[in-house]
C-alpha cells in the first residue's frame, strides 16, 4: 500500500508539471499583462518597462515558469496586479466553491445512486424508461440553459429562493446553484450506477446471498451496492476537478463569488498571476482526488490489493 | 436477438486480411459478405453487417437519424423551410412574441427567432462535425500508434494524455479563446481539437491494444506483413469501433460547448448566426421574453439529443457482449 502511494505520488509529479507549464503558456498567448492593467487607456512606455520589470515580465517564459513555481512551493502565489496576494482571494473564493462542491456531489451520491439502484432493479420498467430519458434530456441541455431557467422558475417567479447568491454563500443558499452544477453528472452517475447494478444482479454472489435467506435490503446495500460503486466512484472521484472547475457557468449565473468568479474575472483582467495560481491549485484537487479514488478501490473492492 | 455466431467469422468478414486467404481457403466464402438472414445453419456476417441489421430495426436510431438528416438538410440549404434573412432584423419589432409569418417571436435586435433558429444549424453543426472530425482523426492515429508501437513514446502519450485531462475544458476555453478576435468558426474547432483529442487518443489505443493481440494479428505478422499493413488492414477495421462511438457522443457535446463558450463571451462572436449566440443574448431578457431563449435552446437540446441517442444505439449494435 506504501509503496503504491509513493509510486503514484511520483507519477503525479510530471502531470502537475506539465499541467501547470500548459496552463502557464496558454496564458502568456492571451497577451500583454501590463496592457491590460493601465486599463483603458495606452501605457507609458517608461513606466510599462518599469512593471514589466518589477514582475518579471522582461525575462523568457521559461525562467517566470521556474521562478513561479519556486515561489509556489514556498507558499507565495504572487500578487494580483491590484496588490492583493493571490493566496488572499483564494482564501476567500475556494471555501465558497467547496462548498457549492459538497452540495453538488451530495446530489450526485444520494439523488444519483438512489435513481440508478431503483432503474437498476426494475429494468425494463416504466419508472426505468423515464428516468433514462429524463437523464437523457438533463445531458443534452447545456448547464448554463438550465441554470438560468432554474433561476428563472425558482428565484423570479415562484420566489422560493433568492435569484442570486450573497457574498456569506451558505450551504442553504447553494442548494439550488449545486444541482445546477451537479445536473449533467447527476444524469451520469444515474446511469453508470443502473448499468452496474443491472450487471451484477445476474451475479453469483447475489444468487448466494438470496439463497442464503439474507434480507433483501441487506443483499441490496451489502452485497450488490458496493460492488457496483466502483466505476461510480471512479467518476465521482474525476467529476470532483471538473466540478470545481466548471463552477465558472454555474458560479456567473448566480453571482457566487467562488473559484469561477476570480477565474473570469482574472482572465477578462489578463490577471496571469491569479489564473496561474488558481488553476495550480485545481490541478492538484483533481490528482489529489484521483489518488484517493484508487486507494477508495481497496476498500469496495476487497480482492484489489496495492503491493 | 440475431441468431448465435462463430467470433472468427466476425473476424474474416472485417479482417479481407492478406494472411486470411492463404490460411483458410473457406475465407473465400466468408468474405463474400453477409449470407441470407436466418439461414438454417446461420452464415457468418461480419460486425458491421450485424450491427446495421441491428440498427434498421431499432427506433432510437430511427428517430435520432432522421433528426440528424433533417439538421444537415436544413443546414446545407436552410432557404428550404426559412425564406427570411437571418440578419434582416427591425429594431420596432425587438422582443415581441409570435406573430402571423414569425411563429418563434422576434429576439432583441428584432431579428426573426425562426429564421435565426433554423440558419443557427448550419454553425452548430459545422462546428460539431469539424470539430469531431478534427479530434478523432488526431486522436485515434496519435492513440493508435502509441497502442501499436507501445514503448517509450507510448508513456510519453499516455502521460500527455494526463496532462490534458487534468484541465478543465471550460477553463481551457477561456484562457485560450480570450485573446482571439476572428469572428469565424475555426478558433473555437481548433480548440475544441487541441483539448479534444486526448479523449479519444485514450480510447484509440485501448481498443489497438486489444486487437493487437488477436492470433489474425500473429499470423499476418508471421506471414511478413509489414507495420504499416497490420495497422491498416488486420487491427484498424477492428479497433474503430469504439472510436465512432465516442466520436459521436462527443459531436453532440461539442455543439453544446461551443453554446457554453459563445455564454462566456469567448466563443463565437456576430455576425455568425449561433444557437450559443442567440441563448447568450436573450438570457439577458429571459424575465420580460423568454421565448427568445427557449427556441435556440430547444433546438440545441434536441440536437445534442439526437447524436447522444445515436451514439448509444450504435453502441449497443456494436457490442457483442449485450447480444
Amino acid at each position: 500500500m506504501g509503496r503504491y502511494v509513493v509510486r503514484r505520488l511520483l507519477q503525479m509529479i510530471p502531470v502537475f508539471i506539465g499541467a501547470t507549464l500548459l496552463i502557464f503558456l496558454m496564458v502568456n498567448v492571451m497577451g500583454d499583462p501590463i496592457a491590460g492593467l493601465c486599463g483603458d487607456r495606452q501605457c507609458d512606455p517608461a513606466t510599462a518597462a518599469q512593471l514589466k520589470k518589477e514582475f518579471g515580465l522582461d525575462k523568457p517564459v521559461w525562467q517566470q515558469y521556474l521562478t513561479y513555481m519556486g515561489n509556489v512551493f514556498t507558499g507565495d502565489f504572487g500578487t494580483a496586479f491590484n496588490g492583493q496576494k493571490v493566496t488572499e482571494l483564494m482564501s476567500t473564493a475556494f471555501p465558497v466553491t467547496i462548498r457549492l462542491t459538497i452540495v453538488a456531489i451530495l446530489f450526485e451520491i444520494v439523488i444519483g445512486i438512489t435513481l440508478g439502484v431503483v432503474t437498476g432493479l426494475r429494468r425494463g420498467k416504466p419508472v426505468d424508461t423515464s428516468v433514462l430519458m429524463l437523464t437523457l434530456v438533463v445531458i443534452s441541455v447545456p448547464t448554463f440553459v438550465t441554470g438560468l431557467l432554474l433561476q428563472l422558475l425558482l428565484g423570479v417567479e415562484w420566489g422560493w429562493i433568492k435569484p442570486s447568491v450573497s457574498s456569506d454563500a451558505t450551504f442553504s443558499e447553494l442548494i439550488v446553484p449545486g444541482l445546477v452544477l451537479a445536473s449533467v453528472s447527476l444524469a451520469y452517475v444515474t446511469r453508470l450506477t443502473r448499468t452496474s447494478i443491472a450487471e451484477n444482479r445476474r451475479s453469483d454472489y447475489v444468487r448466494t446471498a438470496v439463497a442464503k435467506g439474507l434480507p433483501r435490503r441487506r443483499v441490496i446495500t451489502r452485497h450488490l451496492l458496493r460492488n457496483s460503486l466502483i466505476p461510480v466512484v471512479t467518476f465521482i472521484g474525476t467529476d470532483i476537478g471538473a466540478l470545481m472547475g466548471g463552477a465558472i457557468v454555474t458560479e456567473r449565473i448566480f453571482n457566487i463569488h467562488g473559484v469561477g468568479y476570480q477565474l473570469y474575472q482574472g482572465i477578462l483582467r489578463q490577471n496571469t498571476q491569479t489564473v496561474v495560481g488558481f488553476v495550480t491549485v485545481l490541478v492538484l484537487v483533481f490528482l489529489v482526488a484521483n489518488l484517493l479514488v484508487d486507494l477508495l478501490y481497496a476498500v469496495l473492492d476487497p480482492r484489489i490489493r496495492y503491493a | 436477438m440475431p441468431e448465435p455466431q462463430e467470433p472468427e467469422g466476425a473476424i474474416a468478414g472485417t479482417g479481407m486480411g492478406g494472411a486470411m486467404d492463404l490460411a483458410v481457403s473457406e475465407a473465400n466464402t466468408l468474405e463474400k459478405g453477409p449470407g441470407p438472414a436466418g439461414g438454417p445453419q446461420g452464415k457468418p456476417r461480419s460486425l458491421w453487417s450485424d450491427a446495421w441489421r441491428d440498427l434498421r430495426r431499432n427506433p432510437v436510431f430511427i428517430i435520432s437519424g432522421l433528426v440528424i438528416l433533417f439538421l444537415v438538410v436544413i443546414s446545407l440549404w436552410p432557404s428550404l423551410i426559412a425564406s427570411g434573412n437571418p440578419l434582416k432584423c427591425d429594431l420596432a419589432k425587438a422582443q415581441e412574441g409570435s406573430q402571423p409569418g414569425h411563429p418563434f417571436g422576434f429576439d432583441g435586435q428584432g431579428c426573426d427567432v425562426y429564421t435565426r433558429t433554423v440558419y443557427g444549424a448550419r454553425t452548430s453543426v459545422t462546428v460539431g462535425v469539424c470539430a469531431t472530425l478534427g479530434v478523432a482523426i488526431l486522436g485515434s492515429v496519435l492513440g493508435g500508434l502509441a497502442g501499436f508501437f507501445g514503448g517509450f513514446w507510448d508513456s510519453i502519450l499516455s502521460r500527455i494524455t494526463d496532462v490534458f485531462f487534468a484541465i478543465p475544458v471550460v477553463l481551457g476555453g477561456l484562457v485560450l479563446l480570450s485573446v482571439v478576435t476572428s469572428n469565424t468558426v475555426w478558433p473555437v474547432i481548433g480548440f475544441m481539437v487541441l483539448l479534444g483529442w486526448p479523449q479519444i487518443s485514450r480510447i484509440a489505443r485501448g481498443s489497438v491494444i486489444t486487437a493487437k493481440q488477436n492470433d489474425y494479428v500473429h499470423a499476418a505478422k508471421a506471414l511478413g506483413a509489414s507495420n504499416s499493413r497490420q495497422l491498416l488492414r488486420h487491427i484498424a477495421p477492428n479497433a474503430v469501433a469504439p472510436v465512432i462511438v465516442v466520436a459521436t457522443i462527443a459531436l453532440g457535446t461539442y455543439i453544446a460547448l461551443e453554446a457554453t463558450l459563445s455564454y462566456l463571451g469567448v466563443g463565437l462572436k456576430p455576425p455568425t448566426v449561433s444557437w450559443g449566440i442567440d441563448i447568450s443574448a436573450a438570457s439577458a431578457y429571459i424575465r420580460q421574453a423568454p421565448h427568445m431563449l427557449l427556441w435556440p435552446a430547444g433546438a440545441l437540446a434536441l440536437t445534442v439529443l439526437a447524436f447522444i441517442m445515436l451514439g448509444d444505439a450504435v453502441r449497443d449494435a456494436l457490442d457483442p457482449k449485450l447480444r
